[in-house]
């Protein structure tokens, strides 16, 4: 059903580009994940993979089956806007689970809770 | 049309989900609007929050800022990681007091906050209105909380009621 020798030249080099930026970033946010001292540096890093990283893959896939197709293919939109929609959630599950973990041993790089105390600043350990 | 359509942003919202998913033709359209009106009427038994926007028109201005900034903060982060020196950068927390309380409003915020990468929400205190943020690359506190505060949380107290 898709012949992707009927894709045109510019439409296979701006899906390649695309999609390789989205590959990109992704695995930059994986090293990052693997690198990175603490757990809060780290929860920083996968970010990547849920923007730009899937962003560039369904916009490549957006051109790809929108040329194939000859009419515009734009589900893709669907997936990344679940993707913004659902993230904050683990991501807010994950950063309160570690802050309540540092609170409870006391780390005194962890800031009090916001009501108990006005002011309160801290820098991640090297 | 408040009886048929207790959501109207909900129902379009489907309807435009439907046709997304199932492709544009007149067929699809009526039975997507059969499906959105039912299913948004379902939902009104669960009584969610209604959102009332006052100035929907900004929103494409608040998606257009958040597009650029989420481009920029990928590039800007993906250097931090991939440098060789990692002990030059510092990350820490910062808390914003916020003037938004508008639940609709905050998750928002909070998908845009999520969505940079760079900032992470960690914690939100309802009671004070204030906002524990961690800071990917911490250089001057007051640049983070002038950022939400001035580009977006005041578009988004404008946008919503």
């Amino acid at each position: 059903m898709i012949n992707v020798a009927e894709l045109p030249a510019w439409a296979a080099l701006v899906t390649s580009l695309l999609v390789l930026l989205g590959a990109g970033f992704t695995i930059v946010g994986a090293i990052g994940l693997l690198r990175l001292k603490t757990f809060y540096e780290r929860m920083h890093a996968p970010t990547l993979g849920a923007t730009w990283g899937t962003g560039g893959i369904l916009l490549g896939s957006i051109v790809f089956f929108s040329v194939l197709q000859s009419r515009p293919v734009l589900h893709e939109i669907l997936i990344a806007a679940f993707v913004t929609v659902t993230t904050p959630v683990t991501l807010m599950l994950l950063a309160r689970t570690a802050l309540y973990r540092d609170r409870s041993e006391g780390s005194p790089d962890i800031p009090p809770p916001v009501s108990a105390n006005g002011k309160a600043k801290a820098a991640a350990p090297d | 049309m408040s009886r048929l359509l207790p959501y109207p942003l909900l129902t379009a919202s489907l309807l435009t989900m439907w046709l997304l998913l199932n492709g544009l033709s007149v067929g699809q359209i009526v039975l997507g609007t059969a499906i959105a009106v039912m299913a948004s009427n379902v939902t009104a038994a669960l009584q969610p929050a209604k959102p009332r926007l006052r100035r929907w028109y900004l929103l494409p201005k608040l998606v257009a800022i958040v597009v650029v900034d989420i481009w920029r903060s990928n590039l800007a982060v993906a250097q931090l990681i991939l440098r060789t020196d990692q002990t030059r950068r510092v990350s820490g927390f910062v808390i914003v007091p916020l003037e938004l309380r508008d639940p609709t409003g905050l998750a928002i915020l909070a998908c845009i906050v999520t969505s940079t990468p760079g900032t992470a929400w960690v914690e939100y205190d309802s009671t004070q209105s204030k906002l524990l943020l961690h800071v990917f690359d911490l250089v001057d506190e007051a640049h983070w909380i002038d950022l939400i505060k001035n580009r977006y949380e005041r578009l988004l107290l404008e946008i919503l009621v």
